[in-house]
């Protein structure tokens, strides 16, 4: 509701803002020959940026010290002897009854007589700063827009004052994903260090036993946190699907590139790509149900020992998943290699499959070697299957048959049921977590540098 | 067709009077067309172009774009066919033989008949592999020697060898415009073919190598039948011994070059000579 009010007040801040600047720069004189500068939606949305700037920055103000104003509101209406016999988290508690009594929704158990005034007083005090506030903005706004306005002459560079304006916002809009993936980093950085101070790097990156012990009772008695079991885990699926993905994903696209009538294309290459749009749960699901129980009995007809959640069966539902990654990238990248290329093989006499193998494949190569890296990061990344699929077995072996554990899936058990993030145990996740983010980086960062290369050649 | 041969007469007459008696009009007859048609999907490109192309000489096609050259020099080689949604109606017979006889195998015919683009297009592979492409997928070479040889002998026919010979296996993207479009003629020429289209070959280069080409090109003409489509009529006129005008997907006038460029028949032919179209 409230939010509601503010941004209406704002919308109906901005349309006049803008209306008046806009009817303003129409009205301007050019009689004695001066141009007028700018057109008049730029005046227009001038005045605009004007009047929003102040009033959203006496909302935003609010948004920051609101809260702790009203806390301090609050525990001003509590009587003092009660505030000195509570503790900190008595006193919250009583706090977030306060505010539900405020809200009218009612609280659990019997409501003291203090806390009904309190939740009473809290209501008004909270009516009246919103009205404070949404007055105040109201008022910066109109303030800002009136002086705007003012300044509005013919040389008025409006243009480049609204220019500028956007410069800065798409700038922001950019560093809130810069920052982001900064403060992530750094996060897993700092977290990762204290794991450190636990478990010596060495032997975590090249422990073999995978074994953390969740009985945290003795201070030493922090288990084994070996990487390699994990790694080769991950490593064996990924290699399994990579096994499925690429062949079949480069051969259709090959097929919807170059064989392909442009209808059936047309109807294709969208279901190809609904393939992508599948949640990886239902993969998983789809790998614990299906594949599994079907690889198992296949292998058991052959005399292979194959086991139904294993490395295998994640793998090749991970291979089907990617397929549509490799084949829409691929498919991209073939189309990029110039038409006269294929023409010159062509020309020459050269029958299609010749020119796809002898010219296309190898003028596409570098760029479908970085759709496939870009894949792998994928595979490397995913969970849900290998959580559903793999079996989650730690255990440093090579036989893709056996259920593996992947770095993913362990993250995953580190971090579900009850964490205290002061013990290896959760903080191993962060280590884990960045071992993770540098090989994915080093794959993206390969992968980038060779499509750029690539790019570079024909443009 | 009578019209036609009553033409090809006259302009043999005018010409056995004229200043250019030795050349290419005793030549054979190497590629006739008859009411040759193409379609775009319901757009018709073409119109019914009859001519014929004699041996051994080099055939300039001129008009202004779009008016069909490049077209009807892409169904020579049946390069049309890999275009989605074009048709092409009529007849083209080279050496007596329709070429687009379903029985015939268009491989073979394109090695036959090679092709020069527009814009250079070496393979990215090196010089030497460039070259040897087309022999390799025609098996032409039984041994590392004869692929050598074959190469080396194609380089120097294209008149390249002396540039690249110390570079054979650096990348042919990294010649210049005019070595590239060389380096495709050499490709061209490796397969052993007996016809060989030149889509505006120069169009893309700068006037130096656009004249190394045209040399080549004469020189070329003791050994091959050539056609070449240029937007340049002062090409036509420096590089060919007939030359065809096309407008508006119609082959208007056909003849040999110096008539068309000083004595042509039709007035639009001379329109666009003098300037006024195009």
């Amino acid at each position: 509701m409230n939010s509601l009010v503010i941004a209406g007040l704002l919308l109906v801040l901005l349309g006049l803002a803008y209306q008046s600047g806009w009817s303003r720069s129409r009205g301007l004189s050019t009689a004695n020959g001066v141009k007028v500068h700018s057109r008049p939606q730029y005046h227009g949305s001038y005045v605009a940026i004007w009047t929003l700037v102040p009033a959203l920055i006496i909302i935003a103000l609010w948004a920051w010290l609101g809260d702790g104003i009203t806390h301090n509101f609050i525990v001003s209406q509590i009587p003092v002897e009660t505030v000195q016999s509570l503790d900190q988290v008595g006193l919250n508690a009583t706090i977030a009854r306060i505010r539900s009594l405020a809200t009218g929704y009612g609280v659990a158990g019997e409501i003291l007589p203090y806390e009904q005034t309190a939740g009473d007083a809290l209501r008004s005090f909270q009516f009246i700063t919103f009205l404070i506030v949404v007055v105040a903005a109201a008022v910066a706004g109109i303030v800002a827009l009136l002086y705007a306005r003012g300044r509005i002459t013919a040389r008025l560079r409006a243009r480049n004052a609204v220019e500028r304006v956007i410069n800065i916002a798409l700038l922001a809009c950019s560093a809130v994903a810069i920052l982001t993936t900064v403060g992530i980093v750094a996060s897993l950085v700092s977290e990762a260090y204290k794991f450190f101070t636990f478990i010596h790097p060495l032997d975590f990156f090249f422990g073999t036993v995978w074994n953390p012990s969740f009985s945290s009772t003795g201070g030493a008695a922090h288990g084994q946190y070996g990487l390699l079991p994990l790694l080769v885990g991950t490593l064996m699926i990924t290699l399994i699907a990579m096994l499925v993905a690429v062949p079949v994903g480069l051969m259709a696209a090959i097929y919807l590139s170059q064989y392909a009538h442009h209808s059936f294309r047309a109807v294709a290459k969208p279901i190809i790509e609904i393939l992508a749009g599948i949640p990886t749960i239902v993969f998983g699901f789809f790998a614990l149900v299906t594949v599994g129980p079907f690889l198992r009995d296949f292998g058991s007809l052959v005399g292979l020992d194959i086991k139904a959640t294993s490395a295998l069966t994640a793998g090749i539902v991970m291979g089907i998943m990617i397929i549509p990654f490799v084949s829409s990238l691929s498919d991209d990248i073939l189309n990029q290699v110039p038409r006269t290329l294929r023409d010159g093989a062509y020309g020459l006499g050269a029958t299609k499959s010749e020119t796809i193998r002898n010219v296309l494949l190898p003028a596409a190569l570098p760029g479908i070697v970085g759709a496939f890296l870009l894949a792998v990061s994928r595979a490397v990344g995913e969970t849900m299957i290998v959580v559903l699929a793999a079996g989650n077995s730690p255990v440093l072996r090579g036989n893709p048959f056996e259920p593996v554990a992947t770095i993913t899936v362990s993250i995953v058990n580190q971090l579900t049921g009850d964490s205290d993030f002061a013990g290896p145990q959760s903080l191993v996740a962060f280590a884990l977590g960045l071992t993770l983010f540098v090989i994915t980086l080093c794959l993206n960062v390969f992968a980038l540098y060779i499509v750029r290369r690539f790019r570079e050649q024909y443009e | 067709m009578d019209m036609l041969a009553g033409k090809v007469k006259m302009t043999q007459q005018s010409v056995n009077t004229a200043m250019n008696p030795a050349d290419a009009l005793e030549r054979p007859i190497r590629l006739t067309a008859r009411d040759v048609t193409v379609h775009y999907g319901a757009k018709q490109a073409l119109h019914g172009i009859s001519i014929d192309i004699p041996d051994r000489a080099v055939t300039s096609f001129i008009g202004p774009s779009g008016c069909g050259k490049s077209t009807f020099l892409r169904c020579i080689n049946r390069m049309n066919d890999t275009i989605e949604g074009a048709r092409v109606g009529g007849t083209i017979k080279l050496d007596g033989e329709d070429i687009y006889d379903p029985s015939l195998d268009v491989v073979e015919l394109r090695a036959r008949i090679g092709m020069v683009f527009q814009k250079p297009n070496p393979f990215p592979k090196s010089i030497y592999e460039n070259v040897a492409y087309g022999p390799k997928i025609h098996g032409l070479a039984r041994s590392k020697t004869d692929m050598d040889e074959i190469v080396v002998s194609s380089l120097r026919k294209a008149g390249l060898f002396e540039e690249v010979k110390d570079r054979l296996n650096e990348p042919g993207t990294g010649l210049s415009g005019g070595q590239q479009q060389r380096l495709c003629i050499a490709r061209a020429i490796a397969v052993g073919p007996e016809v060989i289209l030149m889509d505006e070959p120069c169009s893309a280069l700068d006037p130096i190598a656009t004249a190394i080409i045209e040399e080549l090109i004469d020189e070329l003409r003791e050994n091959y039948t050539i056609v070449i489509v240029t937007h340049s009529m002062q090409q036509a006129a420096r590089v060919s011994q007939r030359t065809a005008f096309f407008h508006l997907g119609n082959l208007i006038e056909e003849g040999v070059t110096e008539d068309i460029f000083t004595n042509p028949v039709n007035k639009q032919t001379q329109d666009y000579i003098m300037g006024r179209i195009g």
